[in-house]
């Protein structure tokens, strides 16, 4: 027990005292508590363990920066892992879990881990579990290492997304920023402050300053009120964690109370950032011992939360900053020494003094119980409080492409070039003393402005790098458990390079990105290495800033609304019928009326026999309109399309430019300005594009409309011997005398006075119409179309009896019985490419030499030839002649018998198209099966169904 | 995420444009005549430039084709310009 709470001070609440447990045990603490502060304030020191050695850890920062403690939070039936104790506030009833410890931090099974520590040095699990097999060792490994465990029973909570406009985003809250923010708005922009802290103010809610002739406090209230009067939108508990391309800024905003995070998408005309520094760690033997933590953190805990860290306090430095902080902690009642590394310093009343020296090693085993400095003086303290200097916080600006300069004085990289819309002040333009950080800011913003006035002494740093030869372990990386010496690994196996460095031994890697540990390190790597410490540079600063939960990104945009799909205006319909629906090209469609498959077979005998109804609304139906439609889609399609007439249908092909058959469809001529390109139901989209940049690109100056009219009319096709039986009985209104109305036209019908479209074309074989009506129309034309069906022995029929229909005629799917090397002569339609003179699309590429290569893949049907069953799709076909076994084709399509003695199959085979009648060997999933190529259309060869 | 502007409904996010290629990849004409290697060279070769370059954008939600000036360095966008139809000569 060497941390405790004072009886007064701080932001908690003492009037409102709260609990949750860590690890099983209550802890108690106050509203206002970060998790951490109410932690350190149960004196606890051991709050989790190192990720590869298992060693004791405690806090370390009171931030973002925090490399140690982390904690998997269960809030009622909310679960979050990986939860940073230092930026999350206590509440009420949480169960805390820390991490990488089995079961708890204090009592670690695992903990023996860190005696075998000098024989699993950096790449030790990677070199050594080789053989045989890495994978085999790679489970109980990962058991063993990585932070906290996934409880898979909860989800996360579903998050609000924000997309939000404004001038300026102001990101960090310090005096600096809210400096910044006053000076913006005074000048009129719109501004948007942020700040990952529970409330604005930054440095200032720890550190002392007179502004203004204000003290801190004081100024902060006065300025609060300025922000309120100007209308400047303030969000805490916010961080920017990335800029993106033109100028996104994604900020992630943690609430209170249980609410899920927010995520901002914010376009600003200008980001600043005023996002501060954070103080690096002291290199010195056994420098991750509990107690020992950042002095910045130690300050934060006394003067924020009232706890004073320790009773015998060493405060080690190399800068001018530890002064405050010791004095601070003597104040509060604790014995302090100060060591620093500035021989200039000069002593303080009730402080002892250790000037320019430096801490050698810590004491103690399983917490800090001492320090030895480099003159051999030993020191007794239960907390050490180091500052190895500031680093800049420019990862923001980094990641806008940024360039840094090393900064001689300062010891710190700081922004280097100047970023279009990004401007970086404060600490994390390395004005570490707020006087300098203050005088700066109208430059900077480009505006004129009063400076708020503050006095104090400037920073100044004297180096303390590790060094490659201290005695003992020296961490520079906490949370990886990457000391000097792994880095003297990677130097000495070549891994110079600072992202080898960083892959090697995992120098700043995982949830805290090095935040505390970068520096030290690459700094070690340029004396061993003989280099500088911008010679060696930096590795690439990427988004996140900070772990964001994915729940944000994610939003609302989960389940059902990932990839919503597109509904039928018949839905209500087809569920009254029993239909089971499947998503077909983006469409929710019944894929069969009726629970189990064996209806699908029973739908298309029905269909074959009677009369099926099924719903064609997702078929393209794209109007070309004007005096040159005919032209500009001679130009589009394989087939000639001006000789149409009038009330006319074709089948026909569109290829993309390098003669690939993109989409098949029916195209038909309503008079002689007017086409519908019924293109594939999953096409549409692309169709409709497609035919918009040829007609912006080739025919600008021509009579041509386009309108997608898909949506906005329903399909209800009649198919089978009683199709005409059907439509009659419905009460269509339409001449459908097969003289007048022939196979592959359209006619205009009407329906209780609603005009309708009947186009007679046909996807199963039979004869069928396509009846097509205004969508919100449809369903009494449905009911009315199923009425007549049943009574004449037919009904609905779903999706995948269509498809036994269609594959026992012949009829493909444009890329289920294509693919993408498939050209129109490779489907048997030569005839354009022989006789259409005109130029059209794809048109050169059907004359290369691959295109006219006499070997290729053509469809063709296939038949068991060995009585066992439907073949499966995929499989192989094979040819046994030559070296080695090869593949000459492969099955597109396979489906049970229906309408034909043996089930059908379509495929792509080698030289197909003269092979009909032979019989070949199939592989598929180690099974061989025969089967005899045959002609594609199996069912109604002459066709006499569809026009008789 | 980058914003691209549309000639015809200004500046929108990038998910709602598609890619067109390069700007005056001229579709060699006259399928008869046209030698294979500036066929391939039309369908196939992309000039991929490191700095400014100048391409054909879809805006898909209005259907507007027009031609932008990017770099691919910077990210940077200009303004999409509007594909007009050849001036017609008396």
């Amino acid at each position: 027990m060497t941390a405790r709470r004072l009886p007064h001070g701080g932001e908690i609440d003492r009037s409102r005292p709260l609990r949750f447990s860590f690890d099983g045990r209550e802890i108690h603490g106050f509203d206002g508590d970060t998790l951490a502060s109410a932690l350190l304030a149960s004196g606890e020191r051991v709050l989790g363990r190192s990720f590869k050695y298992r060693r004791a850890r405690g806090l370390f920062g009171a931030g973002v920066e925090e490399p140690n403690i982390y904690a998997d939070v269960t809030d009622g039936d909310q679960f979050r892992v990986n939860q940073r104790v230092t930026t999350e506030a206590a509440a009420n009833g949480l169960r805390l879990q820390s991490t990488n410890t089995s079961p708890t931090a204090t009592g670690d099974r695992m903990g023996f881990i860190d005696a075998f520590s000098r024989f699993i040095p950096s790449a030790f699990y990677y070199k050594t579990f080789m053989w045989p097999n890495w994978h085999l060792f790679e489970p109980r490994i990962r058991e063993m290492a990585g932070l906290g465990r996934l409880d898979t029973t909860k989800s996360g909570p579903i998050g609000d997304q924000i997309n939000h406009f404004c001038d300026v985003v102001v990101v960090g809250a310090g005096p600096v920023g809210i400096a910044a923010a006053i000076m913006l708005a005074e000048a009129g922009q719109s501004v948007l402050l942020v700040d990952e802290g529970s409330r604005i103010g930054g440095s200032l809610l720890h550190r002392t300053a007179v502004i203004d002739d204000l003290t801190a406090a004081g100024w902060l209230a006065q300025a609060s009120e300025r922000l309120r009067d100007l209308g400047v939108q303030i969000l805490s508990r916010t961080t920017a964690f990335g800029i993106y391309d033109h100028g996104l800024i994604g900020l992630n905003q943690k609430h209170v109370c249980g609410r899920p995070d927010t995520l901002w998408r914010v376009r600003p005309d200008q980001s600043v950032l005023a996002t501060g520094a954070i103080d690096r760690p002291l290199p010195f033997a056994k420098n991750d011992l509990p107690g020992i933590m950042s002095a910045q953190a130690g300050l934060t805990y006394l003067r924020r939360y009232a706890v004073l860290p320790g009773q015998r306090i060493v405060v080690a430095t190399n800068n001018n900053t530890g002064a405050e902080v010791a004095q601070a902690m003597a104040a509060a009642g604790a014995k302090v020494t100060l060591v620093t590394l500035r021989a200039e310093a000069e002593p303080l009343p009730g402080i002892a003094l250790h000037a320019g020296r430096r801490i050698e090693g810590a004491l103690g085993r399983r917490e800090v119980a001492g320090v030895v400095l480099d003159d051999g003086t030993r020191i007794d303290a239960d907390c050490v409080l180091v500052s190895g200097g500031f680093t800049p916080t420019i990862h923001l600006y980094a990641q806008a492409k940024g360039k840094l300069r090393w900064d001689d004085a300062m010891l710190a990289f700081v922004p280097g070039s100047s970023v279009e819309g990004v401007t970086v002040v404060g600490g994390a333009a390395g004005q570490f003393a707020l006087a300098e950080a203050f005088h700066a800011l109208p430059v900077a913003l480009k505006l004129q402005a009063i400076v708020p006035i503050t006095a104090g002494v400037p920073y100044a740093i004297t180096p303390a790098w590790p060094d490659p030869g201290q005695k003992g372990r020296i961490w520079v990386d906490y949370q990886h458990d990457v000391t000097t010496k792994d880095i003297g690994l990677a130097a000495r196996e070549n891994f110079i390079s600072v992202e080898h460095l960083k892959r090697y031994t995992t120098l700043g890697m995982a949830t805290d990105q090095g935040k505390t540990s970068n520096l030290n390190g690459l700094a070690l790597m340029g004396q061993i290495t003989g280099r500088t410490i911008p010679e060696v540079g930096t590795t690439t600063y990427r988004p996140p800033f900070v772990p964001v939960p994915i729940t944000s990104f994610g939003g609302p945009r989960g389940a059902e609304l990932m990839n919503p799909v597109r509904r039928l205006a018949l839905e209500v319909q087809h569920r009254a019928e029993g239909a089971i629906f499947g998503e077909y090209g983006g469409w929710l469609r019944p894929a069969h009326y009726g629970q189990n498959d064996a209806a699908i077979v029973a739908e298309a005998g029905m269909a074959r026999r009677t009369v099926g109804l099924y719903d064609a609304s997702p078929l393209g139906k794209i109007e070309v309109i004007g005096p040159d439609a005919a032209g500009f889609l001679d130009f589009i399609y394989y087939n000639t399309v001006s000789t149409l007439k009038a009330g006319g249908c074709r089948y026909g092909f569109i290829l993309s430019e390098n003669g690939i058959v993109y989409d098949d469809g029916v195209l038909v001529r309503l008079d002689d300005n007017r086409f519908i390109v019924s293109c594939s139901s999953s096409h549409v989209p692309g169709v409709h594009a497609l035919l918009e940049e040829w007609r912006q690109d080739r025919f600008p100056d021509k009579r041509i409309h386009i309108h997608n009219a898909t949506a906005e009319t329903a399909t209800i096709a009649v198919s089978g011997p009683l199709a005409v039986d059907v439509i009659k009985a419905a009460g269509v209104d339409a001449v459908l005398d097969d003289l007048s109305f022939p196979h592959m036209t359209t006619r205009w019908g009407a329906w209780g006075g609603i005009p309708l479209r009947l186009t007679r074309v046909s996807f199963t074989g039979d004869r069928s119409y396509e009846i097509s009506i205004r969508q919100d129309l449809a369903a009494d034309l449905w009911d009315a179309l199923r009425d007549a069906a049943r009574a004449a022995g037919g009904g609905p029929i779903g999706i995948e009896a269509v498809m036994i229909l269609r594959a026992e005629k012949g009829f493909i799917v444009i890329g289920k019985d294509s693919d993408g090397m498939t050209r129109p002569m490779d489907l048997g339609v030569i005839g354009p490419l022989r006789n259409k003179k005109a130029e059209f699309l794809g048109k050169r590429s059907l004359l290369q030499d691959e295109a006219q290569r006499p070997d290729r893949n053509c469809l063709v049907g296939l038949q068991p030839a060995d009585g066992a069953g439907p073949l499966p799709v995929g499989a192989h076909g094979i040819d046994q002649n030559g070296p080695a076994l090869h593949s000459i084709g492969y099955i597109t399509s396979s489906y049970p018998a229906v309408s034909t003695e043996s089930p059908v199959a379509l495929a792509l085979i080698k030289r197909g198209a003269e092979r009909h009648g032979e019989i070949i060997m199939l592989q598929h999933l180690g099974k061989t099966r025969m089967a005899r190529i045959t002609h594609p259309c199996t069912f109604d060869p002459d066709g006499d169904r569809l026009h008789a | 995420m980058q914003t691209f502007s549309c000639p015809f409904c200004g500046s929108r996010p990038e998910y709602e444009f598609h890619f067109g290629g390069d700007a005056g990849n001229e579709r060699p004409e006259g399928f008869a005549t046209v030698a294979a290697p500036v066929w391939a060279e039309y369908l196939h070769f992309r000039n991929n430039p490191k700095g400014d370059t100048q391409e054909v954008w879809l805006h898909m939600t209005c259907g507007e084709l027009f031609v932008m000036d990017r770099n691919t360095v910077t990210m940077a966008a200009g303004p999409g310009q509007p594909i007009l139809p050849p001036k017609v000569t008396p």
